[in-house]
């Protein structure tokens, strides 16, 4: 039973992990049709953000009110290069999706590669609070303390973007325009800001998973985003391209499936099942559990 | 009269396929200019190219002014506040909105929304606020696709196939509140229904192979059974009458 | 077929008069015998390589070059000529690297037989795969084909059976290998088999892009609409081609694993088909030459950024310059990123370019 409990709770975990990606790229694909590569650099720049700003910023530190502040020097890094992403490089190929796409390989590529050119390709100890380091006691299961956190934040900033879309005017326009971008601008409304907004709350959700991340795996390294990337691709897949609770579900099943079948299978067959599971799902639901569709 | 719409010469081309070949017309400051043409002759990309909404592999040459200001390479939105109605072909509500979010999308800052305009015309939107727009009936989506354009003040309303798919009571209802609206706002509608376009429109502009074909009075040409049969490729139905049919077709003055 | 028939070829080349017009069809058999004696040459370009020419420590990066531009000119038949995203192309030349390597090492198979069984497998791995993600268009079909290549890459690391070796790689068992093909002496026959695999390559996607198949993959990129309003399958078409862009990875892996003499895992990585990306779009998509040019110069570049970085030029500069300018991936990156803003069309667009300034400049020995 214990061992149940905390593989379900490790697993919401990882999904909880999955979710920050996921939830931006789907949005950002939803609304702008842009399929970002250079999401798991907001990631990688979170990280290290977090990880810079907690020796080197004045007030930040590994715990405490110091940590919170890193965590938040980090998420405001990655947001901000999220922001200049869109404006800079993505703006000006506005519906040219293939330029796009090629532009934010390029820039994951370009992006990694700098950060291992500043920090080095090997990974580093990340800064955490010492009760990060611990486990609570639930039902019998031994969890760990960076586990439940993730969890936490992943809920919290799932209500925020939901509560967001559905209470105010930016969130109407973007669950509008996932739908029918074309249409929102024919209503006389310049679609292009809520892009750019939808790129900082995505920046923002992978920044914090950069950091949370870096909590609960102990260490940060450049190619941390790439790896992760990939699932979360699938997770939107699955979850229905621009639906952010498609995503919160798609990640649930897959952080599950992942972490139940490598403990009960073979390491590895259960990353292998999780891509098995979207091929199904195309080929019954080619739309994804969701839809094309913010609200459902 | 100052014509409300000039559009010139006006080329479209997509992906390498010529679909307008300029195209001239205008659109008078009062009434409905209704634009007919068989399926597939570029009605849908003319209203499209005169709201800026060529897709981006498309190419665009011409003139299209709204009075004296040029609209051409503008962005949708900026025309769309500058008084530019659009009421898109297969209605496009946003399915998964309620219906008073379709309506709240409208709203712009700075000025005040004309609720009671839209209420007054289409109470049953009123009434269905909180339903989700997917879930209307095809004549509820159209009334919506209509109101959320009128809770602001146009210059010029561009409405594409608004009876499209629906039953006839509705396709009654539809052409009766569009006549309530043209007797404010200038009409450019593309209708495919006949009788829907001898109720409304006043003048016509026949598109045939990406060209203007004809252009003139819109009962003028419901009058000449062949010829709105050649172009148009239907027949007028009870519209029978032979006075005036040996008057000859006034040629579009501006077709290439 | 009117329609179809509209497709541009890839942008014809300013007409020339005289020598240089009557030469031109000829060029690429020029180039390929000048490659093929490229090996008995001793001279020495300094800077550029850094033995003579006919070292072997040369000729294996001139081969891995050659092997690059094959696979980014079979990878262009799904990317620029019919318009398919593909992020998992790494996917079948793993196969093909992975598949020979254990067939002759862990089974001791002889070499044509790993081979002829590495290719035929690869090119049924590309058609069964190519079968489920075709079912999705567009950054769908990108994504799909992504995590399909991501599978390849666990089964890869996770070594099942212990059949890869894992993070380690598997160094292929030389000793059942022909005589010819092994010891460094031997680079050269391993350079022209590279260079028999860029030529094989070259042929196949001409032929295939010159034919009806081809014309209809080209409708398809333009506009799959119109493809399916002629009664064509746009499904089928799109399968052939994938299939066939499969099969011509995997038999590139066939020649990679013998040029470097076994597989190891980062082949397998993402990374390795966004560079094929790069290739296609740095040398011009949908052209007969770019995309092998593209695919030559960016693995040259990220070899010989590598020394480029640590050279002492680059060293002198500020740390803030030097380390950016030694991660080659960083500048080609960049380079990739420019390159879609400044010159969409690739390399091979920017010939044509320079033709119109030099005649801009001349306007008196312009012809007409």
């Amino acid at each position: 039973m214990g061992t149940v409990i905390l593989l379900a709770l490790t697993g919401l975990g990882l999904a909880a992990l999955y979710f920050l990606v996921a939830s931006g790229l789907s949005l950002v694909f939803g609304l702008a049709d842009v399929l970002n590569f250079a999401h798991g650099l907001f990631l990688g720049v979170g990280a290290y953000g977090t990880w810079w700003a907690a020796g080197n910023l004045p007030g930040a530190g590994p715990d405490g009110f110091g940590f919170v502040f890193a965590v938040a020097f980090g998420v405001a890094a990655g947001t901000l290069v999220a922001i200049l992403v869109e404006l800079v490089l993505i703006r000006p190929l506005y519906s040219r999706t293939i330029e796009q796409v090629l532009v934010t390989v390029g820039l994951s590529l370009a992006g990694v590669a700098l950060l291992q050119a500043t920090w080095g390709a090997d990974a580093r100890p990340f800064p955490r609070p010492d009760w990060t380091r611990q486990v609570t006691g639930i039902l019998g299961a031994q969890v760990p303390n960076g586990g439940l956190l993730l969890i936490i934040a992943a809920v919290l900033v799932l209500g925020a973007i939901l509560a967001f879309l559905r209470w105010t005017r930016y969130g109407l326009v973007i669950r509008a325009g996932v739908e029918n971008r074309e249409m929102v601008t024919a209503l006389g409304i310049d679609v292009r800001k809520a892009f750019t907004l939808v790129f900082a709350i995505g920046g923002a959700a992978a920044a914090l998973a950069g950091a949370l991340g870096g909590v609960y795996f102990g260490t940060v390294s450049p190619g941390q985003g790439s790896s992760l990337l990939i699932f979360a691709f699938i997770v939107v897949v699955i979850g229905g391209m621009g639906s952010v609770v498609g995503s919160a579900y798609a990640a649930v099943v897959v952080g599950l499936v992942q972490q139940f079948v490598n403990y009960y299978g073979t390491s590895g067959l259960g990353d292998i099942c999780v891509v098995g599971l979207l091929a199904v799902v195309l080929l019954l639901r080619p739309q994804g559990i969701a839809g094309k569709v913010a609200t459902a | 009269m100052e014509p409300v719409l000039t559009v010139e010469d006006l080329s479209v081309r997509i992906s390498g396929l010529h679909i307008l070949q300029g195209v001239s017309f205008t659109v008078a400051p009062t009434g409905v200019t209704v634009l007919l043409g068989r399926n597939g002759v570029g009605k849908t990309t003319t209203l499209r190219a005169i709201v800026g909404l060529t897709p981006p592999a498309g190419e665009v040459r011409g003139t299209i002014r709204m009075g004296a200001q040029s609209l051409l390479a503008r962005p949708t939105h900026r025309l769309v506040r500058g008084g530019l109605g659009y009421v898109p072909e297969d209605r496009c509500v946003f399915a998964g909105l309620t219906v008073a979010e379709n309506l709240r999308l409208a709203e712009r800052r700075g000025t005040s929304p004309a609720y009671d305009r839209v209420f007054a015309l289409f109470p049953e939107l009123d009434r269905r606020g909180r339903q989700r727009a997917g879930s209307l009936s095809g004549g509820q989506q159209q009334m919506l696709a209509i109101g959320r354009v009128l809770l602001n003040d146009n210059r010029l309303l561009l409405v594409d196939e608004p009876t499209k798919g629906l039953a006839p009571k509705v396709v009654t209802e539809v052409a009766e509140v569009l006549e309530r609206v043209a007797e404010s706002v200038p009409v450019l509608l593309v209708e495919q229904n006949l009788a829907v376009v001898r109720r409304l429109a006043r003048d016509a502009v026949v598109l045939a192979a990406g060209r203007v074909a004809w252009t003139g009075d819109a009962r003028e040409l419901l009058l000449e059974t062949a010829l709105t049969k050649s172009l148009l490729g239907v027949g007028t139905g009870e519209a029978h009458r032979p006075a005036g049919a040996n008057r000859a077709p006034v040629a579009g003055k501006d077709a290439h | 077929m009117t329609l179809l028939d509209v497709t541009p070829a890839p942008a014809p080349a300013a007409p020339r008069p005289g020598l240089a017009h009557r030469v031109r069809p000829f060029l690429p058999l020029v180039a390929l015998v000048v490659l093929a004696i490229l090996p008995y040459s001793t001279i020495s370009l300094p800077g550029i390589f850094e033995g003579p020419v006919n070292s072997p420590g040369t000729l294996q990066l001139l081969a891995i070059c050659l092997i690059f531009g094959g696979l980014a000119a079979g990878y262009d038949l799904l990317f620029g000529r019919t318009g398919m995203l593909s992020f998992g192309h790494a996917l079948y030349f793993a196969a093909g690297v992975y598949g020979t390597d254990i067939l002759i090492t862990r089974a001791g198979l002889p070499l044509w037989q790993a081979a002829l069984l590495t290719i035929t497998g690869g090119t049924i791995l590309a058609a069964l795969l190519g079968a489920v993600a075709l079912r999705t268009v567009g950054i769908a079909f990108a994504m799909v084909t992504l995590a399909f290549a991501q599978v390849g890459a666990i089964l890869v690391a996770r070594d099942f059976g212990g059949l890869t070796g894992g993070e380690e790689g598997l160094p292929l068992d030389v000793s059942g290998l022909p005589a010819g093909l092994v010891g460094v002496t031997n680079t050269v026959n391993l350079y022209w088999l590279a260079l028999a695999y860029l030529t094989l390559v070259v042929f196949v996607v001409h032929r295939v892009s010159g034919s009806p198949t081809g014309r209809v993959l080209a409708g398809l990129r333009d506009d799959e609409r119109r493809i399916g309003v002629l009664g064509l399958d746009p499904y089928r078409y799109k399968l052939v081609a994938f299939t066939l862009a499969g099969g011509l990875a995997s038999t590139g892996g066939v020649v990679y694993v013998l040029i470097v003499g076994g597989a190891s895992p980062h082949i397998t990585s993402s990374e390795l088909t966004l560079s094929l990306l790069v290739m296609v779009v740095l040398g011009g998509p949908g052209t007969r030459w770019g995309p092998v040019l593209g695919g030559v110069l960016y693995m040259y570049l990220d070899h010989r950024l590598t020394a480029f970085g640590t050279s002492d030029a680059v060293d002198n500069l500020p740390a803030v310059l030097s380390h950016p300018l030694s991660q080659p991936l960083f500048v080609l990156g960049t380079v990739f990123i420019l390159a879609v803003y400044f010159f969409p069309g690739g390399l091979t667009s920017l010939a044509p370019r320079l033709t119109h300034l030099t005649r801009a400049l001349k306007p008196q020995n312009t012809p007409r």
